[in-house]
């Protein structure tokens, strides 16, 4: 009962903070905007898909990707403020607090999946900038799947983070960490068109699942016309293409899996630092 | 009077280098206890050690009653904190600082009000309860910290440098509340610091270098170790030969001033003008203070050492605090 207080009381502060910081707010707006007008006008008219089946085009394959990215980015830097907060912030004081470190790593890593829960939400909110459509329960699904790959990556930004003396190591960790966890996700080009060895990689990179999910989740409900009165279902077309590979069951086990794995590490890694 | 803290043989070490040093001392209930010693002294390893947040190489604390190594959770219960470093969000209120502290120290909901409005005006920040840390100046973070301290009604509040970086007055009004706080509700005060100014407000000190404790007294009796008052004179050269002779005392040169050490300061000097007539040309009395027993205790005035990554990082906080944050 307390451990739930404790771990409630570090979330709210982690999002009190949040909402407060009007400047990451609008960042935060303004950077998917960003990516989805320079991927939508840009990118996605000079490249194209390898072998893209009709009716997919670039932005729309990449969109999940560009949600997983916001995901990933946010909730690592969640994770990491763990370094800053321990040693300046008001977490400090908590750590002295009579509650044990793991339900601080628990609440941080909360706090961390419901901004970036927050920040897929209005990502969802453009998805008709790229051609997709969505309905209640596809923006409910995109939402929760975001909050769970979250809670992996934040996570693993507490785990390493909570070993770490200075935010300096960290930038390290964003360069070799999470630049190829993203860029092996699936998220900016498919799997299958990549060289045999890097598919290895991609494989064991479980923000290909992630992302997996959201992309079947996110064509669910748009429907593309082929021809004059040909229409089909965007999710199938991307199925046959190989563009999402595994049911939706498979990439939420592998996603929970992950998630469980690396919540405790954090929180073992938290506990032990001194 | 009941002993609240007791520390025996207190050793850490990091890797070779062995901050604390085999520490040992105690501290009644509702005295205001001062570690005083220059940087890297221990003094922070100290606290973290008695707070539980390192675990010493060897030797016991108990505080409270309890064990710091093996009862943590009670011993936290029974401390406050306010760090070297601020500890506070920027972007919370002042209030949203207490209530937070109040649901992790279990401070039940139907008292926490009362309690909030009670520490906010023992230290004059009952006006600013929902204003936003970001606003304040340096000596209300430190007076909000020191609130928070004492929300749960802790035995032993741990205050680790409470007033490095503010102005003088700032410094004063802080420890007229330290004070004050331990005269209403007789809480034990821990302190640290390296202003020897700030340390005459303690009861008693220890003063610790390099790990060691190297005397614990009030301090003024550790003054008076220093054997009496510091007589200055000018005068001819020759004085630093004569006097030393004629008084059977030690007699140093600093610039152009001849220093001794007497019991009774005051009336040695009409002697001192009897004995040299024509020789004197100023004589002063000097009353010892804490620098005048620590350079006798160590051999030297408290030092400054080079910035480590933490003290850059500090500093960087420091200057965010300041302004953005
Ligand atoms: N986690 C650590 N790892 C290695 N060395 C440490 C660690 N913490 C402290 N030290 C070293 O232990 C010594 C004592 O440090 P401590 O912080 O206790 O000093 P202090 O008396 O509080 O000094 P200051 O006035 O600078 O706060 C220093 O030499 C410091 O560099
Ligand atoms: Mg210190």
């Amino acid at each position: 009962m307390h451990v739930a207080r404790a771990i409630y009381t570090i979330w709210l502060r982690e999002f009190k903070v949040f909402i407060r910081e009007r400047s990451r707010i609008v960042g935060m707006i303004g950077q998917p905007l960003l990516y989805l007008l320079i991927v939508g006008t840009g990118i996605s008219s000079g490249m194209s898909l390898n072998n893209a089946p009709g009716g997919m085009d670039y932005l729309k394959f990449m969109y999940p990707g560009i949600i997983g990215m916001s995901v990933l980015f946010t909730s690592i830097f969640s994770g990491a403020s763990i370094i800053w907060d321990r040693e300046f912030g008001f977490l400090k004081e908590v750590l002295v607090a009579p509650v044990p470190r793991w339900a601080v790593a628990v609440g941080k890593i909360l706090g961390g999946a419901t901004v970036s829960t927050i920040q897929s939400a209005i990502l969802a909110a453009l998805a008709p900038v790229a051609g997709i459509a969505l309905s209640a329960g596809v923006v409910a699904k995109l939402l929760l799947l975001s909050f769970l790959t979250s809670m992996a990556v934040t996570s693993l930004g507490v785990a390493i983070a909570a070993r770490m003396e200075s935010m300096q190591g960290f930038q390290m960790i964003m360069n070799f960490l999470v630049m190829p966890l993203y860029f092996l996700s699936g998220g900016m080009f498919p799997v299958q068109s990549a060289p045999a060895w890097m598919q290895k990689l991609m494989l064991v990179d479980p923000l290909t699942y992630g992302v997996d999910a959201l992309r079947q989740v996110a064509f669910s409900h748009t429907t593309v016309e082929l021809a004059p009165g040909l229409a089909a279902p965007l999710v199938e077309i991307a199925r046959s293409a190989g563009l999402i590979r595994w049911d939706l069951g498979v990439d939420v086990a592998v996603m929970a899996a992950v998630t469980l794995v690396l919540a405790t590490a954090a929180a073992v890694s938290f506990s032990r630092a001194e | 009077m009941t002993e609240v803290i007791r520390v025996e043989g207190l050793v850490k070490r990091f890797g070779n280098l062995t901050a604390v040093d085999g520490v040992s001392f105690t501290v009644e209930q509702g005295e205001i206890f001062g570690f005083l010693g220059p940087n890297g002294a221990g003094k922070s390893t100290t606290i973290k050690i008695l707070s539980t947040l390192l675990k010493p190489t060897s030797g016991t604390a108990i505080l409270a009653g309890y064990d710091v190594v093996r009862q943590p959770n009670e011993v936290r219960q029974s401390i406050g904190m306010v760090f070297q470093d601020p500890a506070l969000d920027n972007r919370l209120t002042a209030e949203e600082h207490l209530i937070f502290h109040a649901m992790l120290y279990n401070v039940p909901r139907s008292v926490l009000t009362e309690r909030i409005d009670q520490v906010l005006k023992m230290v004059g920040l009952a006006d600013r309860r929902k204003s936003l840390v970001r606003t304040f100046s340096g000596g209300m973070r430190r007076r909000l910290e020191i609130a928070r301290g004492l929300l749960h009604y802790p035995k032993v509040l741990f205050l680790d440098e409470p007033t490095v970086g503010l102005d003088p007055q700032t410094r004063a009004a802080i420890w007229e509340h330290v004070r004050r706080l331990r005269d209403e509700i007789g809480v034990t005060v821990f302190m640290t610091t390296h202003y020897m100014d700030e340390a005459e407000n303690c009861d008693r000190i220890a003063i610790i270098d390099h790990g060691k404790i190297q005397a614990i007294d009030t301090p003024a009796a550790l003054k008076r170790r220093i054997g009496g008052d510091l007589i200055i004179v000018t005068g001819d050269p020759g004085l630093q030969q004569d006097l030393a002779a004629r008084y059977g005392v030690e007699v140093r040169r600093v610039g152009n001033e001849f220093h001794f050490q007497v019991a009774a300061g005051a009336e040695f000097v009409p002697r001192v003008v009897a004995d040299f007539p024509g020789r004197i040309r100023s004589i002063q009395v000097k009353q010892p203070s804490l620098d005048d027993v620590f350079l006798q205790l160590t051999g030297r005035a408290i030092r400054d050492e080079e910035a480590s990554e933490l003290d850059l990082m500090r500093q960087h906080a420091r200057r965010v605090w300041g302004g953005r944050r």
